[in-house]
Order: C-alpha cells, then structure tokens, then sequence
C-alpha cells in the first residue's frame, strides 16, 4: 500500500428519485449510512468535504457547513467545492489533501441534490451578458442534450455509429442497474424502447440521455494509520489510489459546455492527450497502473454515445473502437472490462453533487463484494471517469 | 473590415461585438497582437494562451467559410431565456471548424435547415437570421448556412 493511498472505510447513499425534498434530507441519509458502514461516530469525523448544488439556495453553496450544522456542530473543519458535475472528485481531492497534509485523519465526503423537472436552465435571474452559460441558451438555445448529440453526431458520421449502437448502452446499463437499491431506473430496456422515445436532441433519444435526479452520496475516508487502529488489518480494504481533478491544456479543443467555441490551435500546438483523455491518463499514471490492469469503469453516460467516448478517452479501445467493444460484450458484468456496473446515470439519473461520489461508493460495493446482484466476479481495481462544466476532470481510481 | 455595417432601424444583434450584419456577414474574434493566437467570442484583456503574456488583444474578422464539425437538431423549446416562438419549430445547431483561425464555432442553422441537410466535413458559410422579434425589432443572430458563394466572392478577409 502507498503512503499516499487513502483508505475508504465507509459509504453510504440515499437512493436516487425525484421527490423535491429539502437536500439536506437526502444527505443525512447518506452521512449516517456512511458512518454505519464505517462503524464510526459522527464525533469522529474532523473534517467535512461537502460537494455543493447551486439550485438551491444558499446552503447549497456552502455544502460542508450545512450538513455540519445539519449532522450537529462539533467544531470539526469543513470545506465547500463547486466543479459542476466534479465536485463530488474536488471534495475527495481537498478531504484527501487534508489528510495527507496531516492536517486530519478522519473525512466525510458528502454531496445531496434537489433538481428540477425538465432541462437543465441556468440558475439565477436577470441578463447576464458576460455569463456563456446564460449566453449559449439566450444566443443559441444550446442545451445539454444538444451538446452531447454533438458528440453523438461525430461517432455516426466518422465511425459509422447507428442509433442501435447507442441503444445498446442503455440496454447494458439497464440490465446492470435492474438490482441496485440505490437506482432511481430499475426497468429492461430493450433497443426498441430506445428507438420509439422521442427524439430530443437529434441524432439522441429520451432514453439515451440521463435524467436529473434528487439523491445524496457520502462516504467516510481516512488516513491509513487510523483505519489500521480501527480494522487492525487493511487486507481487502478499498483504497484511494488517485484522484484526477485535471483541468485542460490550451488549446482545448473539444466543443465542451457551455462554450461557443474552442481554443485557437492556429498559432499553440494542441497537447499530445486531449482533455478527457488527460483526465484519465493522470489517474492511471498517478497509481501506476494503466487501463489494463482494470476490473471495471464507472463512467459518466450524460448521453449513451458519451458512454463510448469514455471507452476510448480511458484506453479500453482505440479511438472508433467504442461500438466494436460494446457489442463484444466486454463491457457487460461477465466481459473483459464492464463499464458502469452501477447502471451508471442511465439508471440514476444526474444528482450532480452526489455523483462523482456516487460513481466510488459503487467501485467500493465492488472492490467489498458487495454489489448484490450486479456482482463483477473478482474486482480489484477500478476507475471513474467524469467531467463538470467550464473544465473540470474527474477521475478516481480505487483498488484492493 | 472592408464591409460598412448597414444600419436597418428593425434589425439589431442579439448581441454586440459578435458578427456584423451586412451582406457578407462575417464574426467578429479576437487576435492576440504579440502571438497571434485567435479567440471567439471576441474579448479584451488576456491573451488566453499560457505561453503568451500579452494584454492586447484587438478586434478581427473571422472566415467566413468553414466546414461542419458537427452538427445538432433541437426537437423541444430550450428554456429561458432561450426565446422559443411558438409553436415551437425544431431547429439546427453546427459546430464549424474554422481552418486559418483553428478553432471550432458553435451557431444555429438558418430556419428551416435541419441535421437531415447536414454530414460532418460539409462547407458552411455565415449569415444572419431573426433570433427573436420584440416590439417590432429583430434581434438577429449569425448562424451557418450550407454554403453557396464562392470563397473569393464571400470571404472577409
């Protein structure tokens, strides 16, 4: 085990749904099944990561005080991050910070969110004409559905991609998901489902894109000489082997959200690595570990389509790859490398605080054995792959 | 700029600074003085490269030509403060790769130009249509049209 690795020693989620409760509520649920899973006291905790949603008001914006304040004030240290669909990576990355500094042994990482129905709109009133995310929906009506059928769009017409093609995905996911307690979906897809939902974004369909849920993720990470006090052996204990909170190299030059163009790459050559393949190429390189060496994937299926970029952003497959290894069955429980053993935001939906935190919680249930019914047969390493708005990375890895 | 922006009472841009509303439309960036480098939308100030440590950045037209990167059809009204008439008309977005500037632009198609009229790598052109109409003023947007002039003819610069 390296000194830099962090141990999880709890986690714990409220189920994902759309019940527009107050979202401290959810995250209670989960901090309490965190710190049951972690058989320690809420007194214990030091340090509190909270992963803010902006939908909410102002306790939204200071996460880790309110569910501090929430939980009962113990004068322990908090931290509030906002990285947009990373936060919950950015929370485990400042917690982690923290304890490898020594500052703390004992965080809780915790992230809760109440959305609204419908598309995402941006938050707050008034005409914000510097603001691109209050500007792509007033200028073009760009909506997040619309860019990722931009992305959708270039598998079809570069690779050949069909819409069974993406339809596969939510069929996989659906499979994966039917038995997980904590998913929102928990019903077959087959490919005809997908075809005959309405058209959203074209070439993307309602059931190829991700919902927005309400939901709360927490758990419990230490450092490793108090988990080896606490379990007296960390033989089989999932473990933090790195966390990617990469931003990107200029020129970007991917078509990303919310922006209305790329970086120039006219005068400054674009990196060798992308940004979303830098993103998981830095958790790989700092765990020394690469693609081969996975159990399985949890990534951030906003859209079926953007599920198969991941395959190639993370190394599973080449670039064009993607289809070819989703039919092959690879990335179904039971193949070579399955990707998003959860059912993924396909069955969740996006409760974009809890979801970064969420995607580890299900790389813990696997690394334990735990994963009742969507069980990956001798999982020892793992790795999530997302990224939030305005260029923010999100990678963990986790291993045993 | 070659081009004299014309003046019409009814039409004004949803958005200053962007594009220019004339017969050769074209979009207005921004180019870093000491390094060159492009950037859209057009801004002041820094120069966004990391290796460039000007502030100077001035005003410069863009291609008017560029080819699809790709390419998105809205089936539903976005929210506000998205504008949507009513009924709601599904519409076009393309994302266009400009080659001299080296950078991609998101815009609308013209009305009635759908993703079944497009294919990744097709030549585009710019133009303005009506964003939205409020008090008897358009309020008009560039968009990327499947294009039709010649280069030689339609490009600004």
């Amino acid at each position: 085990m390296s000194d830099r690795d962090l141990v999880v020693l709890g986690v714990g989620m409220h189920p994902w749904g759309k019940w527009g409760r107050d979202f401290t509520e959810y995250g209670m649920v989960a901090a309490r099944a965190a710190l049951k899973d972690a058989g320690i006291e809420w007194k214990d905790v030091q340090y509190v990561a909270g992963a803010d949603t902006i939908r909410n008001g102002y306790p939204g914006f200071i996460a880790g005080a309110t569910f501090a304040q929430k939980m009962g004030w113990t004068g322990a240290r908090v931290s509030s991050s906002y990285a947009a669909c990373a936060s919950g990576a950015m929370s485990l990355q400042t917690a982690r910070a923290s304890i490898l500094a020594g500052f703390c042994d004992v965080a809780m990482v915790i992230g809760a969110d109440t959305t609204p129905k419908g598309f995402f709109a941006p938050v707050g009133g008034g005409d914000r004409k510097n603001d691109p995310d209050w500007l792509r929906f007033h200028l073009l009506g760009a909506t997040n559905p619309a860019y990722f059928a931009l992305f959708a769009r270039r598998r079809m017409d570069l690779y050949g991609a069909t819409s069974e093609d993406f339809a596969q995905v939510k069929v996989k996911n659906s499979l994966h998901g039917l038995n997980n307690p904590n998913a929102r979906f928990r019903k077959e897809n087959a490919v005809e489902d997908v075809l005959n939902s309405p058209v959203v974004s074209d070439p993307l369909r309602l059931l190829d894109i991700c919902a927005t849920s309400d939901g709360a993720a927490a758990m419990i990470v230490t450092s490793r000489a108090f988990a080896e006090k606490h379990l007296g052996s960390l033989k089989g204990v999932p473990r933090i082997k790195a966390v990617s909170t990469s931003t990107p190299t200029y020129p970007q030059t991917l078509l990303e959200m919310p922006d209305f163009a790329t970086d120039s790459s006219a005068v400054v050559m674009p990196p060798a690595r992308g940004f979303k393949d830098s993103i998981c190429w830095d958790a790989y390189e700092e765990a020394g570990v690469g693609p081969e060496d996975l159990s399985m994937a949890e990534v951030y299926d906003l859209s079926t389509a953007l599920e198969l970029d991941w395959y190639e952003h993370l190394g599973l497959c080449a670039p064009g790859e993607a289809e070819g290894l989703l039919r092959s069955g690879a990335t179904t429980i039971g193949g070579r490398i399955p990707v998003n053993p959860s059912g993924g935001l396909s069955c969740f939906g996006e409760a974009i605080p809890a979801q970064a935190i969420a995607q580890v919680c299900e790389l813990v249930w696997q690394l334990r054995g735990q994963a009742e019914g969507r069980q990956i047969d001798n999982a020892k390493l793992g790795i999530t792959a997302n990224q939030g708005l305005f260029g923010h990375g999100s990678s963990v890895i986790v291993g045993v | 700029m070659s081009e004299t922006a014309t003046s019409n009472a009814s039409q004004v841009p949803a958005i200053e600074g962007w594009f220019t509303l004339d017969q050769n439309p074209h979009l207005i960036g921004a180019q870093c003085t000491a390094c060159g480098t492009y950037v859209f939308p057009p801004r002041e100030g820094a120069c966004p490269s990391p290796s460039c440590d000007s502030d100077e950045l001035t005003a410069t037209p863009f291609s008017r030509f560029g080819t699809v990167w790709s390419y998105a059809e809205n089936r539903y009204a976005p929210p506000l403060p998205y504008r949507a008439a009513e009924p709601f008309e599904p519409y076009a977005l393309v994302a266009v790769q400009l080659e001299k500037e080296g950078l991609i632009v998101l815009g609308q198609a013209p009305k009635g130009i759908l993703a079944k009229d497009l294919k990744v790598g097709m030549r585009m052109q710019l133009e303005t249509d009506v964003l939205y109409r409020e008090d008897g003023v358009d309020y008009m947007i560039y968009v990327w049209a499947p294009a039709v002039q010649d280069e030689v003819v339609g490009g600004a610069k």
